[in-house]
């Protein structure tokens, strides 16, 4: 259990984050923009979870904000995946380069 | 005398009245501006007559403290000041009446009438304050009311043009007045007139600031009472209605830049070449401004150039150190002038025209206008016995035996010049036969000849207050109890009274000869020296050297000032809009509305902040 380093799952968040921030910056599907989304937020629940264990104070703490942190990244998904339909519903598009309106 | 101060405010109320209903009262509006007026008088009467035996009073408060800084406020009721009040409120009081038969039909007769209260209120305001600026206060109100009352006629040009003319020409005078006020100030550390006199009189102030204050505020003086060169405006101001130009160019305004030399008279006194110049520019402009009026045919115009020759003669007078003899002309000026101006009003009322070509053979007409024109003619011309008389023979005496024979020259031609050109006024619109075709000339109704009359009645008598043969009651009364203001009456030479009375005379017979008699042409003058005449019948060409020189050159700079601004100032503010612009053009192409940009944007700024972090360590240096 302790061969595994710290620095390995550090470093496995790192790419999960930098593949999910890629994914939510450049793809123009906004269901892939919001699965990315997910991503990142996981890479983050990782970084918790490893600290619980491996930080300077290992405590439970680490681990249960990591799955509030789920929880509410579930809520969020519900939300967006909400929006993205009344939005695809007033649009006809998931295209994220059409929907700008933010410009206005 | 503690009541003074309800003087000048019923003009004011008058002003206000007819400002908020005149409208409705219509031509009833003439008896509120005439029910004020005469209260005024009445007040004023009251005043002269406890001043006669009541020291002067004065009551000032604080108006304004700025740290040590006490400036005040208030009124003060001396020799002079009780004597212009009197003056200022019956000239008023009477063009207040006259003008009720004058402006009958006039639609704008409440605000005719709201704006002689405004100017009414100014004057008295102004010859009751205790202190400089105060008086400027009120210059400037005078200044404001006359521009009114000049461009009355505001729909005829010439008259806009004469109302913009006076309000400039005093304005330019006016900054020499604040000037001089302010280098007072900063000398005196006071804006009260006795304070002033006191630290001239201590030594406080050098000679050179002295001087320096006196002929700025002298040139305050200079453009309110049109003497040369700020003379102009006068004679263009006539295009008021007449009863204005008697209350303005007789009795007030003009008189005002008088009144402000008589009041810091003392200040003239220590500094000798201030009088000088006063006495100097005095003479220049009596002796300039009758020889325009010997051929000027505008009834009004000869009338306005005899006002700014008479006032020269004030300024003469107060310049050769004789006080006396400049307010005690003021006075007799201030009703034989008026009394001119409202029977010329008279005669323009009946004829219909101011030419005084097209008028003539009017004596038989004008029964009761016609020897009242006479007895102003001849109480200005100095015929002896009446008040013209004595108070040009004061100013002559002063002028001789104050040292300047040359300009007791100039005011003895100037006097030769002032008798021809009024008798030949008088000559050509009531002698001879009618040249104009006006039908049914009908002499004026009472409201407009009575107070002709009681103008008549002072233009004999007002100068037997101040004689050489029954005592100078008024001089002795006005420099009672102050050494600074000269003696009550100057002894001079018998011959220079019988030199005043042959040059009036040799004045009167030769227009009697050319106008009356007509044993000598009319165009002998005319022809004998064309050029001259030619000159004279354009006022010297002032008017055309200010058009090339002083506007000319003000409307160069102006352009230029304008080229200025357009190019380079606004191409500044353009520029810098521009630029503005263009950056917020380009940022708002920025916002292009998609999320995706700008998380881009954040990560890529949040990158290089990163980068910067890890090379400096965390601190910027």
């Amino acid at each position: 259990m302790s061969s595994v380093p710290a620095s390995a799952f550090l470093a496995l968040a790192l790419i999960l984050f930098c593949i999910g921030l890629y994914g939510a910056l450049t793809k123009k599907n906004t269901v892939i923009v919001l699965i990315s989304i997910e991503l990142m937020l996981n890479a983050a629940n990782i970084n918790l979870v490893t600290f619980s264990k491996y930080g300077l104070n290992p405590n439970i703490d680490g681990q249960v904000f990591a799955l509030f942190a789920m929880a509410v990244a579930a809520a969020e998904a519900a939300v967006g995946l909400a929006i993205l339909m009344a939005l695809y519903r007033n649009k006809r598009t998931v295209n994220i380069d059409e929907m700008d309106s933010m410009k206005n | 005398m503690e009541n003074a101060w309800l003087i000048p405010l019923f003009p004011l109320l008058s002003f206000l009245i007819l400002l908020l209903i005149g409208k409705r009262l219509k031509e009833a509006s003439a008896y509120v501006g005439i029910l004020f007026t005469l209260a005024s008088l009445v007040f004023s009467i009251l005043v002269l007559f406890e001043r006669f035996s009541e020291p002067t009073f004065l009551k000032k408060f604080d108006w304004l403290t700025i740290g040590d800084l006490h400036l005040t406020a208030g009124f003060e009721v001396n020799q002079l000041n009780a004597l212009m009040l009197f003056i200022v409120s019956l000239v008023s009081f009477l063009v207040h009446t006259y003008s009720k038969g004058y402006m009958h039909g006039d639609e704008r007769m409440p605000v005719f009438y709201a704006y002689l209260g405004l100017f009414t209120f100014a004057m008295l305001g102004l010859v009751i304050s205790p202190n400089l600026l105060q008086t400027y206060i009120f210059w400037e109100l005078v200044g404001v009311g006359s521009f009114l009352l000049i461009g009355f006629y505001f729909y005829k040009e010439e008259a806009k043009a004469a109302a913009k003319k006076a309000f400039i020409m005093t304005r330019i005078g006016d900054v020499g007045l604040l000037i001089g006020m302010i280098l007072l100030f900063w000398q005196t550390k006071s804006f009260e007139y006795s304070e002033i006199f006191q630290a001239v009189e201590a030594g406080a102030v050098s000679n050179t600031m002295l001087t320096l204050t006196a002929i700025l505020i002298f040139i305050g003086a200079v453009g309110k009472s049109g003497q040369f060169p700020l003379h102009t405006w006068l004679p263009d101001a006539m295009e008021g209605p007449t009863p204005v130009s008697a209350l303005i160019h007789a009795a007030t305004m003009v008189a005002a830049g008088v009144y402000l030399v008589a009041a810091l008279f003392p200040l003239f006194t220590a500094s000798p070449t201030a009088l000088l110049t006063v006495a100097t520019v005095g003479a220049v402009t009596a002796i300039f401004a009758a020889s325009i009026g010997l051929v000027q045919t505008d009834i009004k115009r000869v009338l306005a150039y005899s006002t700014v020759s008479q006032l020269g003669y004030m300024m003469l007078a107060l310049g050769s150190a004789g006080y006396v003899a400049g307010v005690f002309h003021l006075m007799t000026h201030a009703f034989f002038k008026a009394l001119l101006f409202l029977a010329a009003g008279s005669v323009i009322h009946a004829v219909h025209t101011q030419n005084i070509e097209e008028m003539g053979g009017l004596w038989k007409k004008l029964k009761l206008t016609g020897p009242l024109f006479l007895i102003g003619t001849l109480a200005i011309s100095g015929v002896p016995g009446l008040s013209g008389f004595f108070s040009k023979d004061e100013i002559l005496v002063a002028a001789w035996e104050g040292g300047h024979p040359v300009l007791f020259l100039f005011a003895l031609i100037a006097a030769f010049m002032t008798a021809f050109y009024m008798f030949r006024l008088f000559f050509m619109v009531f002698t001879g036969e009618s040249r104009g075709q006006q039908k049914n000339v009908h002499e004026s109704p009472s409201v407009m000849t009575m107070p002709m009359v009681v103008l008549g009645v002072l233009a004999v008598i007002a100068g037997y207050v101040n004689t050489p043969w029954f005592g100078s009651f008024l001089g002795d009364w006005l420099v009672d109890g102050n050494e600074a203001l000269g003696h009550g009456h100057i002894e001079g030479p018998i011959w220079i009274m019988i030199a005043a009375t042959v040059v009036s005379l040799a004045g009167i017979y030769l227009a009697w000869l050319i106008y009356g008699k007509r044993s000598i042409a009319r165009d002998w003058l005319s022809g004998q020296g064309g050029m001259l005449y030619t000159v004279l019948y354009n006022k010297y060409y002032i008017d055309e050297f200010y058009q090339l020189t002083v506007i000319a050159f003000t409307k160069g700079f102006s352009y230029f000032l304008r080229f200025i601004d357009t190019f380079i100032v606004e191409g500044i503010v353009k520029g810098v809009s521009g630029i503005v612009q263009g950056l917020g053009a380009m940022g708002s192409k920025m916002q292009t509305g998609r999320a995706q940009t700008y998380g881009t944007v954040a990560f890529v700024s949040l990158a290089v902040l990163a980068v910067i972090f890890a090379l400096t360590g965390g601190y910027l240096r």
